[in-house]
C-alpha cells in the first residue's frame, strides 16, 4: 500500500499547529491560574447549601462543594483568559485528532502502529479525558498542569521519536493491533490524568503540612495555595485510576491473546510485558493501598506517581534501552 | 457515625478471626496468619513482586534468549556466576520470585476465606435498620407528603423496589414506619469474582507449566516433520510430561513466501503453504500459516518463527558419485546473509566439507560475496571453502550441523582443497555457476529454498486462563464501578391519632464509597418521592 505523501505531511503540520495550541493554552491556563481570584480554600468551608422540606427538619448539607469554587468569578477580566485557553484546547485537540486521522489515511491503517503514533495517541486522548472532564466539573485550574506533559510528550515525539508514515511490519498485522494497542493508548493517556492530578495532591498535601507547621515554602510547594484542597485531589485521582485501571487490565489480556497467535505463548515475561505487569502491579497496589486505613493519603498517591514511572518506562525506557519482541522497540 | 467507621474498616482490612487468645506456639502461629492475611502485608507483597520482577527485564533470561545469557556471562565473567546463583537468569522461575508470589495467594486465599462468608452472609441478610438520626447521616432530606404514613411508606417501598433495591419495612412504636434500602451488593461480588479469577488464573498457569510442552524445527520447503519427540530439533516438556505421548500428526511444507514492501527490504508478510494430517491420516489438507495465524490442530499450534535459505549445492566426486540436496544456512543477520556447512561423508576417496555464507542479495562491490544488501533474494550467491579429509564425524562428539569442526581443519586431518588451477578452493558463486577442484571434485551451485523455523506447541492451561482473565476485567469492573450505598426513609405521622393526617419524611443516605457522587442520586431519589 504506498504511502499518501499529502496526507503524511497534512498530519506532521497539523500535529505542529496542535502542539503550538497546546502551548499557548498552557501558558494562559499558567496567567488565568497565576493571577486568578484566591481562596477557595476559605470559601468552601463557610459555603453550606440548606435544604429546607416543607415541615420538615431543615437539613444543612455540608458537603464542602469546593470544586466550584476555585474558578474567578463570571465576567472577570482573568475568566476570559481562562475561557480562551479552554477554546484553545479544544482547537488543538481537532487539529490533533486531524494529525492522527490524516496520518492513518496516509498509509491506510490505524495510526498507532509506532512509537511516534502511540505518544500522539495517548496526548490525545489525556487531552480528551481532560476536556470530557472539564464538561462535568470547573477543572480549569487543572489545565496548565495536564498540558505540561503532554506538550513535552508530543515535542518528544516529534523530534526523538518521529517516524516516517510507512505500512506495517508483518508482526503488527493483525486486528488485535486495534484492538490491544487502542486499550493501551486509551489506558495511558486516563492515567496520564491521573498522573496529574497525583502529582498536584503531593504538592497541595506537602504545602499544608508544611503551612500548618509553620515552615517556610519554596517552589514548587508554593503552587500549592491555588490548588484545590488534597481531599478533592485525592478522590479525583482515585476516580482517574479507578476508571483507567481495568482498561488497562483489559489492554494486557488482549496483548495476551495476541502474543498467543504471534508468538507462541500467551505470555513469556518479554520485557514489555513484565512492565506492564510491573504498571499493573503497582496500580493494584494503590488501589488497595487507598482503602487501608493508614496507608492512604501520601503513600498511596505515591504509590500511584510511581505506577506511571513504570507506564513512562515501559513505553521509553523499554523500547529504547532493552530490546524485545514488541516491534515498537528499536525506533526504526 | 460507628456504621462508617465499621464499614470501613471492613472494607479495607480483612476481619479479625474471634479466636480466643492463648498463650503458647499455637497462639504465635495465629498472630502469624492474622499478620500474613492482612491488608497490609498484601500490599507489601504486591509491591516486592514488582519490584521482583525489574531484573527479569534488565538482564537476560533464559526463558528469552540464552544467546544473551551467554554474552552476558563473556562479558561479565565475574559478575554472572554470582547473579545465575541468585537464579536473576531465571527470575520468573526464582525460588524467591515464587516465595512472594506463593506468600501473595496464600494471603489472599485467606483474605477471601473469610470475606466470601461475610458476603454470603450480607446477601442474605436484610437491610439494616434504619439510624436514630437519620439528619445526622452524610445525606440527608426531609419533607413532608400529604399521604398517611402507610400510603407513603408504600409509595416509597415501592419506588425502591422497581429502581432494584433491596427494600426492608419496619415498624417503629407510636406508628412511625422505617423503610431500610441498600443496593451494589455486586459492588463486593465483582471484588470476590476479581480475587478468585487471580487463583484461577495462577492455577491455570501452573497447569501449562506442569503438563504444557513446545518444540521448535526447522523445515525446508518439501520437507516435513510429525509431532514425535525425536524430529523435533528441541522439545521443551512441562515438569510432569515426557513427551511420549504427543497427538499423532505430520506437516509437510510445501511453499515458504517471504514479501517485501515494493522496492526495499522491509517485510510485508510472510506465510508458509503447509499440507498437514492428523493421526494416520496422510498429510493431505492445506493451510497457510502466518505470522499471526499458526495452525490449530488437535489441541496443539504450529507457528512460523522464523525463515531463512536452504542453498542447493551439487558434489560430484572423483569416483562419480553425485550429491545434491538442500542445506540450511543459518541467517547470521538481518540482511539474512548466512552461513552454513554441507558435509559429505559417504564421498570417495575422502570425504568432502564445504562451508561458506550464503548471500541473498549479494552486494558486488564485495569480491568475498560475504555481505547481503537485503533479504530479498535478488542476486543470490554462496561464498564457499571446500576442504577434502577426514569430517571427524566418527569421534562421537556432536557437532554443529551448521559448522565443520574447527579442530579437524587446525590438526590437519581436513585440508583446504585445491582448484583446478591450483589456487586454494575459496570461490563465489553464482547460481549454476561450479567450481572444479584439481583432484576432479565439481561444486555447483543450483540455486537455494526457502526454510521456515516452527515452533510446535501446547499450553492444556490457556484456554482456562483467558476465561480467568476474562472474570478479573468483568469483577473488576463491577468492583471499581459500583457503589454500594443504603437509603433510609423514617415516615413520621405529623398529628398523631388523626387517621387521615400527613407524614413527616426523613430521609438519609449513606454511600460506602466515593460519597460525592452519591450525592446526585440521593438528590433525584428524594426529590422522586417527595412528588409522591
Amino acid at each position: 500500500m504506498p504511502v499518501d505523501q499529502g496526507m503524511a505531511t497534512l498530519s506532521d503540520q497539523l500535529l505542529v499547529a496542535t502542539i503550538l495550541a497546546y502551548t499557548v493554552a498552557m501558558f494562559l491556563y499558567a496567567v488565568e491560574y497565576a493571577f486568578g481570584r484566591r481562596g477557595h480554600v476559605s470559601v468552601a468551608a463557610t459555603k453550606t447549601r440548606v435544604l429546607v422540606g416543607a415541615g420538615g427538619p431543615p437539613v444543612e448539607d455540608t458537603t464542602a462543594d469546593d470544586r466550584r469554587d476555585d474558578v474567578p468569578e463570571v465576567g472577570s477580566r482573568i475568566a476570559v483568559v481562562g475561557r480562551i485557553a479552554v477554546g484553545l484546547t479544544v482547537l488543538g485537540a481537532g487539529a490533533h485528532v486531524g494529525s492522527l486521522v490524516c496520518r492513518g489515511l496516509s498509509v491506510s491503517r490505524v495510526p498507532w502502529g509506532n512509537m511516534y503514533e502511540f505518544t500522539v495517541a495517548v496526548c490525545f486522548i489525556a487531552v480528551a479525558a481532560y476536556l470530557v472532564l472539564l464538561l462535568r466539573q470547573p477543572l480549569r485550574y487543572l489545565g496548565a498542569f495536564v498540558l505540561l506533559p503532554v506538550v513535552l510528550l508530543l515535542g518528544l515525539a516529534g523530534t526523538v521519536l518521529y517516524t516516517v508514515p510507512g505500512p506495517l511490519v508483518p508482526a503488527l498485522d493483525s486486528y488485535w493491533l486495534k484492538i490491544h494497542v487502542s486499550a493501551a493508548v486509551v489506558a495511558t493517556g486516563i492515567f496520564l490524568v491521573g498522573f496529574t492530578t497525583s502529582v498536584l495532591y503531593l504538592l497541595r498535601e506537602r504545602y499544608d503540612r508544611r503551612t500548618q507547621a509553620g515552615q517556610t515554602l519554596r517552589f514548587p510547594t508554593t503552587l500549592g495555595v491555588r490548588l484545590p484542597t488534597a481531599d478533592v485531589l485525592e478522590r479525583g485521582t482515585f476516580r482517574v485510576i479507578a476508571f483507567g485501571f481495568p482498561i488497562w487490565t483489559f489492554a494486557v489480556i488482549a496483548g495476551a491473546i495476541w502474543a498467543e497467535a504471534a508468538w507462541g505463548r500467551y505470555w513469556a515475561w518479554d520485557p514489555k510485558e513484565t512492565w506492564a505487569f510491573i504498571a499493573w502491579v503497582i496500580y493494584a497496589a494503590y488501589l488497595h493501598a487507598r482503602s487501608t486505613a493508614g496507608v492512604r493519603g501520601r503513600a498511596a498517591v505515591a504509590l500511584a506517581v510511581l505506577a506511571w514511572g513504570a507506564m513512562m518506562f515501559n513505553l521509553f525506557g523499554v523500547n529504547m534501552l532493552i530490546s524485545g519482541l514488541h516491534s515498537y522497540a528499536g525506533l526504526n | 457515625m460507628a456504621i462508617v467507621a465499621g464499614d470501613a474498616a471492613r472494607l479495607s482490612t480483612a476481619p479479625e478471626p474471634a479466636w480466643p487468645v492463648s498463650p503458647g506456639p499455637l497462639a504465635a502461629l495465629r498472630r502469624a496468619w492474622r499478620q500474613l492475611v492482612s491488608m497490609r502485608t498484601a500490599l507489601i507483597l504486591l509491591f516486592l513482586l514488582a519490584v521482583a520482577a525489574v531484573p527479569g527485564s534488565i538482564l537476560p533470561q533464559r526463558g528469552l534468549n540464552q544467546l544473551k545469557v551467554d554474552d552476558y556471562f563473556a562479558a561479565h565473567p565475574d559478575l554472572a556466576p554470582v547473579l545465575d546463583r541468585l537464579s536473576l537468569f531465571d527470575v520468573f522461575g526464582a525460588p524467591w520470585f515464587a516465595a512472594i508470589y506463593l506468600l501473595l495467594f496464600v494471603s489472599l486465599m485467606g483474605c477471601l476465606s473469610s470475606r466470601i462468608p461475610l458476603h454470603v452472609r450480607a446477601l442474605v441478610r436484610r437491610p439494616p435498620a434504619a439510624p436514630r438520626h437519620l439528619d445526622r447521616l452524610p445525606h440527608s432530606a426531609g419533607y413532608s407528603s400529604p399521604d398517611d404514613v402507610e400510603a407513603a411508606a408504600a409509595s416509597a417501598h415501592t419506588r425502591l423496589r422497581r429502581d432494584r433495591w433491596r427494600v426492608e419495612r419496619r415498624n417503629e412504636p407510636d406508628g412511625v414506619v422505617t423503610v431500610s434500602a441498600e443496593k451494589g451488593y455486586l459492588r463486593e461480588t465483582g471484588n470476590l469474582v476479581f480475587h478468585i479469577a487471580l487463583v484461577v488464573l495462577l492455577a491455570a498457569i501452573a497447569l501449562g507449566g506442569l503438563y504444557g510442552w513446545k518444540a521448535t524445527v526447522l523445515v525446508t520447503e518439501g520437507e516435513g516433520f510429525c509431532n514425535t519427540v525425536n524430529q523435533y530439533d528441541a522439545f521443551e516438556p512441562g515438569r510432569l510430561i515426557d513427551g511420549s505421548d504427543l497427538p499423532p500428526f505430520c506437516v509437510e511444507l510445501d511453499e515458504f513466501t517471504a514479501r517485501y514492501q515494493p522496492g526495499t527490504a522491509q517485510a510485508a508478510s510472510f506465510s508458509a503453504d503447509v499440507r498437514y494430517g492428523s493421526g494416520d491420516a496422510a498429510p493431505t489438507t492445506a493451510h497457510r500459516i502466518k505470522v499471526n495465524a499458526p495452525l490449530r490442530l488437535d489441541g496443539t499450534r504450529t507457528y512460523l518463527l522464523g525463515h531463512g535459505f536452504s542453498p542447493i549445492v551439487t558434489v560430484t566426486d572423483p569416483s562419480g558419485q553425485v550429491f545434491t540436496a538442500p542445506t540450511a544456512f543459518l541467517p547470521a543477520d538481518d540482511t539474512l546473509a548466512s552461513t552454513g556447512a554441507v558435509k559429505l561423508p559417504d564421498a570417495r576417496p575422502a570425504q568432502i566439507g564445504i562451508d561458506g555464507v550464503f548471500t541473498p542479495d549479494r552486494d558486488l562491490d564485495d569480491r568475498l560475496g560475504l555481505t547481503s544488501l537485503s533479504p530479498v533474494p535478488n542476486n543470490p550467491a554462496l561464498s564457499i571453502r571446500i576442504y577434502i579429509g577426514d569430517l571427524g564425524l566418527d569421534s562421537g562428539e556432536p557437532q554443529s550441523v551448521f559448522s565443520l569442526d574447527q579442530r579437524q581443519i587446525r590438526l590437519e586431518r581436513l585440508n583446504l582443497a585445491k582448484l583446478a588451477g591450483g589456487r586454494p578452493a575459496r570461490v563465489v558463486l553464482g547460481p549454476g555457476q561450479s567450481a572444479q577442484l584439481a583432484d576432479g571434485t565439481t561444486v555447483r551451485f543450483d540455486g537455494y529454498q526457502e526454510w521456515a523455523r516452527m515452533q510446535v506447541a501446547r499450553d492444556p492451561g490457556q484456554l482456562l486462563a483467558l476465561i480467568a482473565a476474562s472474570a478479573m476485567v468483568a469483577g473488576l469492573l463491577l468492583s471499581l464501578r459500583i457503589r454500594r450505598r443504603r437509603v433510609w426513609f423514617r415516615f413520621v405521622p405529623a398529628d398523631p391519632g388523626k387517621p387521615s393526617a400527613r407524614t413527616v419524611v426523613a430521609v438519609g443516605g449513606l454511600a460506602r464509597t466515593d460519597s460525592d457522587t452519591f450525592t446526585t442520586e440521593f438528590d433525584q431519589l428524594t426529590a422522586k418521592a417527595r412528588e409522591g
